[in-house]
């Protein structure tokens, strides 16, 4: 897991540096802000991820040496098939084209996406693990 | 080596009955959560959308074939690039690669049952297609279609230069396709990060899937900018907020900032999959490891770095830009970009290469991205940009690179599609395809940096014929009708490969990496057994046990040293030598 920090830290680092010379040379208000963004968008996972490396017990995907034994078990919990992403999809479209179209495609979209969002909790509570 | 290891995996009694009631036809097309099925409906979505773009380019070199054409109406003609543009950048090339290409084949790449998220990657390809949509519902209101270019510059996105329901539902489209991208994103870093098989390190992972990776990241940081700076944009037309006009104290060169700080990056997050394709394809097809693997590894995060610090090389005749800054950084890309080439041309020497369509397509793709490339270092130049800028010279150099991806698309499209589908496309119809796609790539584009040296502006709908521009012009036309001949030889293939199938087996390219050792397509859940993970290639280490292992050794002199069996081999110069022996 540290590499999977490092990378995310890189990013940090670099856009920390980036950032400083730009606002050092430019004091340019719009792009400063946005390589200062994207400092904290790379260490705050990244420094997350370092912390957590730390403390979690060492994953075969980490370890060259793994067999596929060391990672026997569940991966995780997959949802078979779900009605509810199409149905979250459709309402936001139908709230995106009321910015355009007017009020009347609105109430649509907001039935359909939190139609969806009710749905998609309670399916969440069956499924298998894979 | 030979022996299979059971994958030990768990399926519960809930998961199994799920699966064997799950739908069918066009209710799984709708409620499949399997990334596979969300992958080839973002890739057949996709490329309807280029078919469609293409059909308007068409339209514009019609056009422009001839000197004060009437063929389009200017109004037309500027919905046209517009939509050409949009619809290319913001529903081709970027979703092909990171929701199609990348969907359906990065977990099969590191050994996932799925993405780490498959409801939210489902909601990424609804929105997308609901975007998709709303983009294209513009052409059927009174106002028609966004007529503002691709890239909607301040001011004349505002509602009264292009007043109407089409440039709205342009800006709504993408704030979609925005969110679309941003959920993709974060699906493909935390699967990369969380779901890879057991001894499959990040350093074993395929070039394409640390690619992927590493455009996940550019996606998280580019597309929430464009995001906020569309609903900013919708606010500026509808609630008067004078954010990019000067009225009421605004800026509109501030959307040129927040556009780009996007732009310059999405060209990446379009470029990276493909060279991330072209990396894993070209070794496949000279039967070698990829050289230099570590090192293609920092050049695409190093590509990835400078390209979000270069965003201003495209603003810099507005005159409020920090040349020397924006220009050093564009620069500095063509250090990394430069050793891919030099790994991908490595990895192809003393290889046994086999001139397959995949492979015709990377040599092609390497052609064609060297020429955008190189015109891409002098339009870095400040003094360069200044006398060619808005010219069709910058419009050939991005077409030289966006063609070049569309080479590396199709490159992958050929060597993937028989994972996705079980069935081989036609060598020869493949073949004819690259070659007129290649010619008329370069009889479309190059004229046309000549035409921009002469002086020709983009996006005019009419020159005159004492303009000089007309046989350039011409010959462009010519070019694209090529390009237009070679796309419908690949969908001839298609229906060829459909109505007459050829099977293709599991590994029909006796390809290294991951996904071949599933069948083709591959089975819910992608794998019954996985082969032992020992090294970058695991499927070559299960089909060839009795292959030689070049182990590395320490870099000597320049790194340079030769193997018993005549080989030279470069790999990871510098960078490796660590007692892992790959083969």
């Amino acid at each position: 897991m540290k590499l999977e920090a490092y990378v995310l830290l890189f990013v940090g680092v670099f856009f920390g540096c980036v950032g400083l010379a730009y606002w050092l040379l430019s004091s340019e208000d719009a792009g400063s802000i946005m390589l200062l963004g994207t400092f904290l968008l790379g260490c705050v996972p990244g420094g997350y991820y370092l912390w957590w490396s730390r403390r979690m017990k060492p994953r075969p995907e980490d370890n060259p040496d793994a067999s596929l034994e060391d990672g026997a078990g569940a991966v995780g919990a997959f949802p078979g098939s779900s009605i509810w992403p199409f149905v979250l999809g459709g309402g936001a479209t139908f709230v995106a084209a009321a910015l355009v179209f007017g009020a009347w495609t609105l109430g649509v979209g907001l039935f359909l996406a939190v139609a969806a969002l009710v749905g998609v909790i309670y399916e969440s509570r069956r499924g298998g693990l894979v | 080596m030979t022996v299979l290891a059971d994958r030990p995996e768990v399926f519960d009694d809930d998961a199994a009955h799920e699966h064997v009631h799950a739908p069918s036809g066009f209710l799984k097309w709708v409620t499949s959560t399997d990334h596979k099925v969300i992958g080839k409906n973002y890739t057949v979505t996709a490329v309807i959308f280029f078919l469609l773009a293409g059909a308007m380019a068409m339209l514009i070199r019609a056009q422009l074939a001839n000197p004060d054409s009437t063929f389009l109406s200017q109004h037309t003609y500027n919905e046209m690039f517009t939509m050409h543009g949009s619809l290319m950048i913001y529903l081709f090339v970027g979703p092909v690669a990171f929701g199609g290409l990348a969907n359906y084949i990065v977990p099969l790449q590191i050994g996932a049952p799925d993405m780490a998220f498959p409801r939210l990657n489902a909601l990424s390809y609804w929105l997308y297609l609901g975007g998709g949509t709303l983009m294209m519902m513009g052409f059927f209101t009174t106002g028609s279609a966004a007529d503002f270019g691709w890239v909607a510059y301040a001011p004349l996105s505002n509602s009264i230069n292009t007043p109407g329901a089409g440039p709205d539902l342009w800006i709504v489209a993408l704030v979609l396709t925005g969110f679309s991208a941003i959920f993709t994103g974060v699906n493909l870093v935390s699967t990369i990060y969380y779901l890879r098989a057991p001894g499959m390190t990040m350093f074993r992972m395929p070039i394409f899937t640390w690619n992927m990776l590493v455009t996940g990241i550019l996606i998280l940081i580019a597309f929430p900018v464009f995001t906020s700076a569309l609903v900013l944009l919708w606010c500026d037309r509808h609630l008067g907020a004078h954010i990019f006009e000067v009225q009421g104290g605004g800026m509109p060169v501030l959307w040129q900032d927040l556009f780009w700080f996007f732009g310059h990056p999405e060209v990446y997050i379009l470029a990276l999959p493909f060279f991330g394709i072209v990396t894993d394809v070209i070794a496949v097809f000279s039967r070698k490891p990829i050289f230099g693997y570590r090192g293609m590894v920092f050049a695409t995060i190093s590509i990835a770095a400078l390209s979000t610090s270069v965003w201003a090389h495209h603003m810099f005749t507005t005159g409020v830009v920090l040349l020397p800054f924006f220009s050093l950084m564009s620069y500095l890309i063509a250090v990394p970009t430069g050793i891919k080439f030099f790994n991908w041309i490595g990895t192809m020497w003393r290889g046994s290469v086999k001139f397959d369509t995949p492979m015709l397509f990377c040599i092609g793709f390497l052609g064609t991205f060297l020429v955008g490339g190189v015109t891409g270092i002098l339009l870095a130049s400040p003094p360069i940009d200044f006398a060619t800028h808005d010219t069709y010279f910058v419009v050939a150099h991005f077409h030289s690179v966006v063609m070049a991806l569309v080479m590396g698309a199709f490159a992958g499209f050929f060597y993937w599609y028989p994972k996705m589908t079980g069935r081989m496309l036609r060598e020869s119809l493949g073949k004819a395809t690259f070659w007129l796609m290649f010619i008329g790539t370069n009889v479309t584009f190059d004229p046309q940096y000549l035409l921009g040296l002469k002086g020709m502006p983009r996006r005019i709908a009419e020159y005159a014929a004492s303009d000089g521009y007309t046989l350039l012009n011409r010959i462009s036309s010519v070019g694209a009708a090529i390009i237009f001949v070679s796309v419908a030889l690949f969908v001839v293939n298609l229906i060829v490969s459909w109505w007459v199938p050829v099977p293709a087996g599991d590994n029909p390219w006796d390809a290294a990496t991951l996904e071949w050792a599933t069948s083709s397509p591959p089975p819910h859940h992608n794998f019954l057994k996985l082969p032992p993970i020992r090294s970058r290639r695991p499927v070559w280490d299960k089909n060839h046990p009795n292959d030689r292992i070049i182990e590395h050794a320490k870099p000597k002199l320049g790194g340079m040293f030769a193997t018993p069996g005549g080989a030279v081999l470069l790999e990871d110069v510098g960078l490796d030598g660590g007692p892992e022996a790959e083969r």
